[in-house]
């Protein structure tokens, strides 16, 4: 940071700093609190020539990409094309090669660690259903919550009564009221997907990461994940992997396709359907 | 049926539980005291001392298996090494106790017997303010404490886990115990500590001294039963067994579960040290056979035949395990590992959760 600035930037720690001078104007008058988020530009994730490999194996090729704020994205792809890869470099569980990573314009998720990222508000849904099967309903969304996750804070937490209203809102949300007591791991699938999605929600992320929320639901289920998600759009920032087409045409208002770790085509579904490209590698099989 | 592996606000414990507690505590600081100190020597309500040195030993031994159901029980990490950190509590007891001998042993030398037997003519550099009680007990906290700190940063940070853990865990016990068995490391080799005479000045022998042991044993034991509870049942508690089911989704929803493992851990080892030193003081010898694999192994029996998860069944575990061994060493002593090992694998085939897990279903069952 040059010193004719005024007022003085506060001291951040290098970590913290943003790269080189890539938006050096929206600084001014603004001081940002090192790791917090900003999005000012509107961008929320922000992909630039990612490259993963695995043992040669490129899951991950020149792959950008770029989230706006508020939007809803879906990511489409045949087996293998780097989606999850994709999800496991954002929320630093695979380190990208090269290329870079920023969630809102100031933090480079190359340097932070998974918890770090998940504290700095991107919230992530597996694959595979993930929750505490051992705890109750209650206790899944009780730990998920937002809160300082510290182990001396969490030794002597205590349930407020707003704490309280706010599971009791997420439980209606997903519509797992009346199991609320019961052990998650009791629950149907799709009630464990649903369960899943108020764990993240509780967590208050300002970027969702959904690998395949609807897998294994039925059409009901399907149905209400769809609406649950266009009115989640706009609040927070979506980024959904889906292998069902009739989902995805439901709630995509973008698609990007992958395709051998890159984006092969990005645009509206009834576009990206068309494209011959795309008919090539994946519709069209 | 809500079985003891489910975490979190269960059986823990109702009033029965409480009442039982409370039971327990009157049988240990009210009856035995009296039964051993007032009643008349030749009377069948005598309470001798080998009991009293027995129950004693056994309470250390539950101890350990409270703190080893909080880090297997309730965070899933197998720890095949908690002997180890016993076995520093009371190699940290039993240097103060070895100083408290004086001239009475049989050089009798200022120096303990060993290092005059060795031809040692100054007390080792670790030995420094061994004559203090206060620093004997800083020492069996703090010793058992730093190591399984520094240990499970690098093992946690590495993210070892499963069998792998386990298995470093035994490997670092059987290392601590070749390395104490050396007579050049200054703790007495393969002989240990032992022919102890007094400690903070009074006879350790005496059934007065013996029975202030062995309630201080009892109430540590009370007091970590409460502590563990207490973490269990906190959100700390439930942070902890998330971990144990889905370590992964913990981290993604914020927590750095290194933190967690480490302090957990770290808790575990202070109090294996601490009733290491209990242990010391009422057995009366400290060797290095006590951070023998075989040790560490049997800790986690007694867990698994109590019942993971549970506390109160670690204690039990402990109990039933340690007087069927003390039974069995006596009347059939070169049976006893085949019995130790027939208890293991009846439990794990028939019931997996243990003597705790049994008790629910008959209770259930009703």
């Amino acid at each position: 940071m040059t010193a004719w600035m005024w007022p003085p930037p506060v001291e951040i720690p290098e970590r913290h700093r943003r790269k080189a001078m890539d938006d050096a104007a929206s600084s001014y008058g603004r001081v940002l609190k090192p790791g917090q988020l900003d999005t000012s530009h509107g961008v929320v994730l922000y992909l630039d020539n990612i490259c993963v490999s695995f043992d040669g194996f490129k899951a991950l090729n020149n792959l950008s990409l770029s989230i706006d704020v508020g939007e809803l994205r879906c990511v489409i792809g045949p087996n293998g094309a780097g989606k999850t890869t994709m999800m496991d470099v954002i929320t630093g569980k695979t380190r990208a090669d090269s290329g870079t990573a920023f969630f809102g314009q100031t933090i480079d998720l190359k340097q932070y660690s998974e918890v770090e990222i998940a504290q700095a508000g991107i919230g992530r849904k597996f694959q595979k259903p993930t929750i505490f099967e051992q705890h109750t309903v209650f206790e899944n969304l009780e730990l998920s919550m937002k809160a300082d996750k510290r182990v001396r804070k969490t030794l002597f937490a205590r349930l407020s009564s707003a704490e309280r209203d706010r599971i009791a809102e997420m439980l209606t949300l997903v519509r797992l009221t009346d199991s609320a007591d019961r052990l998650a791991g009791l629950l149907s699938h799709g009630q464990k997907q649903w369960l899943e999605i108020g764990m993240l929600l509780m967590q208050e992320p300002r970027l969702l990461l959904l690998d395949e929320p609807v897998a294994g639901m039925s059409d009901d289920e399907t149905e209400r994940t769809a609406e649950l998600f266009l009115t989640l759009a706009g609040k927070h920032s979506l980024v959904v992997v889906e292998h069902d087409m009739a989902f995805v045409d439901k709630i995509a208002r973008k698609v990007t396709v992958l395709h051998e770790g890159s984006v092969l085509a990005e645009g509206a579904m009834n576009e990206v359907q068309n494209d011959p490209r795309v008919i090539e590698v994946y519709l069209g099989r | 049926m809500s079985g003891p592996l489910t975490s979190t606000f269960t059986l823990l414990y109702g009033a029965r539980g409480w009442s039982a507690l409370a039971a327990a505590g009157c049988v240990l600081f009210v009856a035995f005291p009296m039964l051993n100190l007032l009643a008349p020597a030749d009377s069948v309500l005598q309470l001798s001392a080998y009991w009293v040195t027995l129950i004693g030993k056994i309470m250390c031994y539950a101890i350990v298996a409270v703190a080893m159901d909080l880090i297997w029980g309730y965070c899933g990490i197998l720890s095949l090494g908690h002997g180890l950190f016993f076995a520093l509590g009371g190699y940290g007891m039993g240097m103060y106790l070895m100083r408290q001998i004086g001239r009475d042993g049989q050089y009798r030398a200022e120096l303990p017997d060993f290092m005059v037997f060795l031809d040692w003519k100054e007390l080792p550099w670790h030995w420094w303010n061994s004559d203090s009680f206060a620093w004997a007990l800083l020492l069996a906290v703090a010793v058992p404490g730093l190591l399984a700190y520094v240990f499970g940063y690098f093992a946690f940070r590495s993210r070892i886990k499963g069998v792998y853990f386990s298995i470093i865990t035994q490997a670092l016990t059987f290392a601590a115990m070749l390395l104490f068995f050396r007579n050049e490391t200054g703790f007495g080799g393969n002989n240990g500590f032992t022919d102890f005479k007094r400690i903070l000045g009074f006879p350790i022998t005496t059934p007065q001294t013996r029975m202030v042991l062995f309630t201080l044993t009892g109430a540590v034991l009370i007091a970590t039963l409460l502590l563990g509870r207490y973490l269990v049942t906190s959100k700390f508690g439930r942070v902890l067994a998330a971990i144990r089911d889905a370590e992964q989704r913990v981290m993604f929803c914020g927590y750095n579960t290194l933190h967690y493992k480490l302090f957990i851990w770290t808790l575990s080892a202070v109090l294996c040290g601490i009733a290491g030193a209990l242990y010391v003081t009422q057995v009366g010898i400290i060797n290095p056979g006590e951070m023998s694999p075989a040790n560490s192994i049997e800790i986690a029996i007694w867990v698994a035949v109590g019942g993971r998860g549970t506390l109160a069944g670690a204690i039990a575990g402990a109990g039933v395990v340690n007087g069927a061994k003390s039974f069995f060493t006596q009347v059939f002593p070169e049976y006893w590992l085949y019995v130790l090992g027939m208890m293991f694998i009846l439990v794990t085939l028939f019931m997996p959760q243990g003597i705790v897990g049994l008790l629910n279903k008959s209770r259930s069952g009703k």
